[in-house]
């Protein structure tokens, strides 16, 4: 028997109908009410939970009381274990942190969550990239890799990962943006981490077209490239994020996902090091040469400033334009579908200095010519 | 342009109907489409080009007289060989080769074309049984291409980049090579045959392996038609080395001869086009590339592979693309081959080919054409100043005739042939100047007693 | 106007083939191969019996034994099992260029004296076939405004690596070779404009398109200088725009040092229309199999036609088709020292070439610009008809027409049914139509479809596949999961076991493993 953990955030997306862009805080959510929202979230859940459906006798609901998961296995005749009670006392984001908890000392098989940038950031801050989660679309900000593409998707593809149809999983983002900034129009995504989903199958089609190329494959290309061409006395500041750490395994660094590392060739200097530290390393202006291997971080196309702000201004100066090398699989060059890539420095001068084109290693021997802008 | 002219490949070239299309789309003319084309870099003028023949019997006319105006291996007694066959074309092969429904399909997906995966795949099965090796691509252009393509493979698989060659495989394959696997491969080192018998010379294989080699490539029969009787050996000398074996097999020859994957090659190549595709003036090629059934070779084999799998009907067989992704197993992307249409129609007829004949039928006809081209070579070599077979090895359906002591040119005792009606052997004056005055001549099984008598009779009267 | 019937009562022939291995008879024969006769074998006995141990084969291939009837009908099982483009409206397969394929050129092709021909005959006995190489060769030259051409390439991605193989010989006589090592494409062009110069030795930049979905010239600059070989374009690009501004892309190119080579596979649309040569471009290919009008045949075989200017001649593959003035005599000349030897045996896909030949004398002149503005015509009639399709849309360059051919993008209906382009395509296979194709990966347009309705499409063709895409459209919003698990009327069903095709342990590319694999016997 399976067991399916199920959270669902049920004032996820009410402010999106009344402008209010996200419900992160009380405040807001009162807003929202008094301007006429209904909970959505619910119904986007049931949508997502009725794929699993056919599976009832095989698999175990572990959820929250009432509205967050209770209610909705109900209303479809599951027969759901409740492993935390609300009383609403708390603030839905503590409940959904405290259930996540819970269910992964449960050792549930798949946590799938109704909600949107928040309720992933809860819980990731609760349960890491642990047990297997995935999201259910549900908030009025999506930025977070996690999600299926609709909840329907979303049910799909957890029915496929429970009946064992599939076993590989990813390292999906956790974006969110600062609300406060969002609402005063500015965009600003931070890259808060990485949840463990089941992968979607590549989907096959015949002839022509072939198939997608996978992660993988393109993380060796692109890692074989850097390792066929990196300068031993050269000292190398690995960027985040996980396309970074598949390199980083590939070289033989034993590296951190979230962090900035240092190599000096293919030797680790520094692990998880700060701005300080890491101009501390390169030492004085016109010593050692040094370069920078980025990737681009979530749909937006950030390659600066997001996630990795250690690379500050005063690193990039130092290093130099001309030794930054930024990696990604073509598939995400290809979704940025002509936009270009971004950077958010900190420092106007060095955004601009940034700005023009700059060419993506995506293979070995291949690159893409992009734009970058700040 | 005349404005009348309606074309029967053209079906709205009707003006009603174009004049219907432009109103739909909201356009007064063509041109309004055309206006994304910068005026300067527009043709201003009417095309010369010949035609039109506008109808089709004209123009079967026009092909036909132009074709019957030369000779053909059919009206002629020919000879010829090297790397395209005069075989018997079984006229099931030609029903299914021209069968629309498999020649003007293309990429489409394994359900409405199920049928051409299916083919496909019995294709390769078919070759897998004749090879005693577990995996065949889709046939890439001709047996150059595949030959080039295993050692494209072998320099991957290895991590080397000098491949070694025997002196006896066909120059316009080595061509081939040397040009396709520059980037990849571009040391090549020719390994001598033995001058008598045709036969891989051992002593210089084994004095030009080493830590460098990625492949040895030789053939068998090879380009002078000899057999080659040390496969064995060869295979442990070289794997010995660390290097790859890589054979060139002419399918219609095993039925007698032991399969690659029986003596330890490991990857075979050659042509489909013995297997009931018509010669076609060359055009009737297909490069076959096979290899066993392992990741390391499956990995590099540059083309798709089409693998039985089942569907959700219980007992059905469906076909998928195997293992579509192959930039793993330590390989480097700056060696990895380009994909794009190649032969697969003559993948096709090979396999009908083969279902015909059957186990028996790749016997016999192996058999008898080794007897023939025997025959052939005897009596030729009775023939004062003719020496044939020139090589003393054993030999399948192709063998050298030294016309050294007749004090005749190949070219000149060709020249007399023609006027025979016979196209004589390959000159190799030329394209093995080695050989001196000799030519290569190739027996199959549409030859009769009654043709090699004619062409023994007319060369007494030549020479 | 003739009826235009959308195809809801169809089915495809299910047969339920079993495989031809399984309907082996011990002792069965299909066909029985000739005989020497007594005396030949009276003369030599049996040759193959004196072979030494370990070069006779021991045991004979494990071939179905199967009789020619049965042999017969499975094939022709498997045929119908197959939707060839001569069968249905096949205007879906964007940038294959799927047109008839006329069936007197299969007759021409099929003639003796040229199905029997064997190219190392006498040029003296080859004058017809190579009238057709040198005429046609004269055609792809008028068109193109090209110098000379080679007709050895057997397809495109082939062409593309001649060219690349030349563009190296010739960036080697100049001494530039180790300083020249990349090609330039842009991610709309066809991938072997990547892929063959990558196989031929070259590093690879893909220039992205700006945000209008046009060639990007600033990017262009701002990866060209002293290490460019070339640059390699489709022009128009897969998504049926023209590029406005080619030739400058090709004056920065030609400032640079580098040749400039344009992939003609969508070429259909300008035969008459515009020269590749007046936009300055070096070399380009045609693909033949596409645009003149020659069978696929399942992929296979082609014919990539590579043009070039005068100064790159000297490099073709060897032979040339060469014609003698004096006496109209044609000749094969081999005798080409700084020829980059040879990419395909002999004289190429010598039929592809006869078929080509008689189509193109066959439309003539006006026939071939009547070809491409009817192509053009086509597919702004086809995206008008498209407009009645819920969600269907094709991003980019707003306001200029698709000259042969669209990439439209399916990504609404997706967003809100679940419904993908992978299963759409699989469902316009239950209305007897070809399924269409998507798109190149990576995917730049989310959710593609890749649609080109040459010239040889009728306009009920076009309104009969428009309306197909229509209803399933519909379908997805009221039973997606019927067009998720598509497709229900084609030969055969949608697989199970996918992962099982990237699995070593379960994989089987031919029968021999199968049964390894699968204990099946």
């Amino acid at each position: 028997m399976k067991k399916l953990g199920l959270i669902v955030n049920p004032i996820a997306g009410m402010g999106g109908k009344c402008g209010l862009k996200g419900t992160d805080g009380i405040e807001i959510l009162e807003r929202a009410r008094k301007l006429g929202a209904e909970p959505e979230a619910p119904d986007r859940a049931t949508a997502a939970l009725r794929r699993i459906v056919p599976l009832k006798d095989d698999v175990e609901i572990v959820t929250v009381s009432g509205d967050m998961g209770e209610s909705e296995a109900r209303a479809l005749s599951f027969e759901p274990t409740v492993i935390y009670t609300t009383d609403h006392s708390t603030t839905t984001s503590e409940d959904t942190r405290r259930a996540a908890k819970a269910m992964a000392a449960a050792g549930v098989d798949l946590i799938l969550f109704a909600g949107g940038d928040g309720t992933a950031r809860d819980i990731f801050s609760a349960v890491g990239d642990g047990p297997i989660c995935l999201g259910i679309p549900a908030g009025c900000k999506i930025h977070s890799g996690v999600y299926g593409i609709n909840p329907r998707t979303a049910g799909e593809l957890a029915a496929m990962y429970l009946q064992d149809k599939i076993f590989d999983t990813a390292h999906a983002e956790v974006m969110d943006i600062d609300e406060d900034a969002f609402r005063a129009g500015r965009v600003s995504a931070e890259l808060f981490g990485y949840l463990t989903v089941p992968r979607d199958p590549v989907r096959v089609q015949g002839g022509k077209a072939g198939r997608a190329q996978k992660d993988e494959h393109a993380l060796d290309a692109i890692a074989f490239y850097l390792m066929d061409n990196m300068e031993p006395e050269t000292v190398y500041i690995l960027g985040t994020g996980s396309t970074l750490f598949g390199i980083k395994q590939r070289l033989g660094v034993e590296g951190t996902l979230l962090g900035v590392d240092v190599t000096r060739g293919r030797e680790l200097i520094g692990k998880d090091v700060t701005e300080r530290q890491i101009l501390d390393l390169l030492g004085p202006e016109g010593g050692d040469k040094a370069k920078i291997v980025v990737t681009v971080i979530g749909g937006q196309g950030y390659i600066f400033g997001r996630g990795n702000q250690q690379l500050s201004p005063r690193v990039i100066e130092r290093v130099g334009r001309e030794n930054i090398i930024v990696v990604a699989a073509k598939a995400k060059i290809a979704a940025l579908g002509g936009k270009p890539l971004l950077v958010d420095t900190g420092s106007e001068e060095i955004n601009e200095e940034l700005s023009g084109y700059m060419r993506v290693v995506t293979g070995y021997s291949e690159q893409i010519a992009v734009r970058v802008a700040s | 342009m005349a404005e009348a002219e309606v074309y029967p490949y053209i079906p709205n070239s009707v003006p009603e109907v174009k004049q219907k299309m432009l109103d739909t789309i909201g356009i007064e003319s063509v041109e309004e489409i055309y206006k994304e084309i910068p005026d300067h870099l527009r043709l201003k003028r009417r095309l010369n080009t010949p035609g039109p023949i506008r109808s089709e019997y004209a123009l079967k006319r026009h092909c036909e007289e132009l074709l019957e105006a030369g000779a053909d291996c059919k009206r002629y007694i020919g000879f010829l060989g090297g790397g395209v066959y005069h075989h018997h074309v079984p006229s099931v092969v030609t029903t299914i080769m021209e069968r629309d429904e498999f020649l003007t399909s293309y990429v489409g997906d394994a359900f409405a074309d199920h049928g051409k995966w299916q083919a496909q795949f019995e294709y390769a099965s078919c070759m897998a049984e004749l090879l005693e090796m577990d995996m065949v691509n889709t046939p890439t252009y001709d047996w150059g291409m595949a030959a080039a393509t295993a050692i494209r493979m072998a320099g991957r698989i290895t991590g080397r980049d000098e491949a070694l060659y025997a002196g006896s495989i066909g120059p316009e394959r080595l061509s081939c090579m040397k040009n396709y696997a520059w980037s990849a491969v571009p040391a090549f080192t020719e390994v001598a045959f033995d001058e008598k018998t045709g036969l891989v010379d051992l002593a210089d294989l084994k004095a030009k392996l080493s830590d460098k080699a990625a492949v040895f490539y030789f053939e068998t029969p090879s380009f002078l038609g000899t057999i080659e009787t040390q496969c064995a050996e060869i295979a442990k000398l070289v794997h010995d080395a660390g290097a790859q074996v890589a054979v060139g097999a002419d399918p219609m020859s095993l039925g007698v001869l032991e399969a690659p994957g029986v003596w330890g090659a490991d990857i075979a190549v050659g042509d489909v086009q013995p297997l009931g595709v018509p010669m076609q003036c060359g055009g009737g090629t297909g490069g076959y590339v096979a290899t066993q059934d392992e990741p390391k070779y499956t990995g590099e084999l540059p083309s798709l592979l089409f693998g039985v799998t089942p569907t959700i009907v219980d007992g059905e067989y469906g076909f998928g693309e195997v293992f579509f992704e192959r930039t793993s197993y330590a390989s480097r992307e700056k060696a990895k081959d380009f994909l794009g249409t190649m032969a697969q129609l003559h993948g096709i007829g090979a396999g009908v080919y083969l279902s015909l004949m059957g186990p028996q039928g790749m016997v016999e006809i192996g058999e008898g054409i080794m007897q023939r081209s025997a025959y052939l070579a005897k009596e030729l070599g009775a023939l004062p100043g003719v020496t044939a077979p020139k090589l003393s090895g054993p030999f399948f359906q192709e063998f050298v005739v030294d016309f050294g002591g007749t004090g005749k040119t190949v070219a000149e005792i060709n020249k007399a042939l023609l006027e025979r009606k016979i196209f004589g052997g390959k000159d190799l004056s030329t394209m093995c100047p080695d050989l001196g005055q000799s030519a290569l001549y190739c027996v199959t099984e549409v030859h009769t007693k009654g043709d090699l008598d004619t062409l023994v009779g007319a060369l007494k009267e030549i020479l | 106007m003739g009826i235009v019937k959308v195809r809801k009562n169809y089915h495809q022939a299910r047969w339920d083939e079993p495989m031809i291995m399984e309907m082996s008879t011990p002792g069965v024969r299909g066909i029985i191969p000739p005989e020497p006769e007594a005396e030949i074998v009276d003369a030599v006995g049996d040759v193959a019996g004196a072979l030494p141990e370990g070069t006779r084969r021991k045991s004979p291939p494990a071939l179905p034994e199967v009789d020619q009837k049965r042999v017969l009908s499975h094939f022709l099982h498997l045929s119908q099992e197959t939707l060839g483009s001569n069968l249905c409206a096949d205007l879906s397969q964007g940038t294959c260029t799927m047109k008839y394929n006329p069936r007197i050129n299969e007759d021409l092709a099929n003639d003796p004296h040229f199905a029997y021909m064997h190219p190392w005959q006498d040029d003296e006995t080859m004058q017809g076939i190579l009238h057709m190489y040198w005429t046609f060769e004269q055609i792809l030259k008028e068109v193109s405004g090209m110098d000379r051409f080679t007709l050895q390439p057997g397809g495109g991605a082939h062409a593309v690596f001649t060219a690349a193989s030349i563009i190296r010989a010739y960036h080697r006589d100049r001494g530039e070779l180790e300083q020249r090592d990349e090609v330039v494409t842009t991610m709309f062009s066809h991938p072997c404009d990547a892929a063959s110069p990558h196989t031929a030795g070259f590093k690879i930049v893909t220039l992205m398109p700006k945000e209008d979905g046009y060639p990007d010239l600033d990017a262009l600059k701002a990866v060209v200088g002293p290490h460019t070989a070339a640059v390699h374009i489709t022009n128009p690009e897969d998504t049926g725009i023209y590029n406005p501004i080619i030739d400058q892309f090709v004056e920065v190119v030609h400032d640079a040092g580098g040749v400039c080579y344009n992939d003609q596979a969508n070429g259909n649309v300008l035969l008459g229309i515009a020269r590749t040569r007046d936009a300055g471009f070096d070399l380009c290919h045609f693909n033949v199999h596409k645009t003149f009008g020659t069978p696929h045949g399942g992929s296979g075989p082609g014919t990539g036609a590579m043009g070039c200017r005068d100064e790159f001649a000297k490099y073709l593959p060897y032979p040339t088709v060469e014609k003698d003035e004096k006496t109209g005599k044609y000749y094969l000349d081999y005798d080409r020292p700084e020829s980059i030897g040879k990419i395909k045996g002999f004289l190429g896909s010598a039929g592809v070439v006869l078929r080509a030949y008689a189509w193109a004398v066959m439309m003539g002149p006006d026939g071939l610009r009547e070809t491409a503005e009817m192509s053009a015509l086509n597919n702004n009639y086809f995206l008008k008809m498209l407009e009645k399709v819920p969600d269907v849309y094709y991003p980019y360059a707003e306001g200029h027409r698709r000259l042969e051919e669209a990439r439209c993008s399916w990504i609404k209906l997706t967003e809100k049914t679940g419904v993908g382009t992978d299963d759409i395509l699989r469902r316009v296979g239950d209305f007897g139509l070809q399924h269409y194709w998507s798109s190149h990966h990576p995917w730049v347009v989310p959710e593609p479809m890749t649609l080109e309705p040459c010239e040889t499409f009728s306009i009920e063709d076009l309104e009969e596949y428009a309306q197909v895409l229509e209803i399933i459209a519909k379908e997805a919003y009221d039973d997606p999961e019927m067009v998720k698990n598509a497709p229900h009327k084609c030969a055969v069903h949608k697989r199970a076991a996918e992962e099982e095709l990237d699995d070593p342990d379960k994989w089987a590319t031919t029968w021999k493993a199968y049964q390894r694999k699968h204990g099946k016997k």
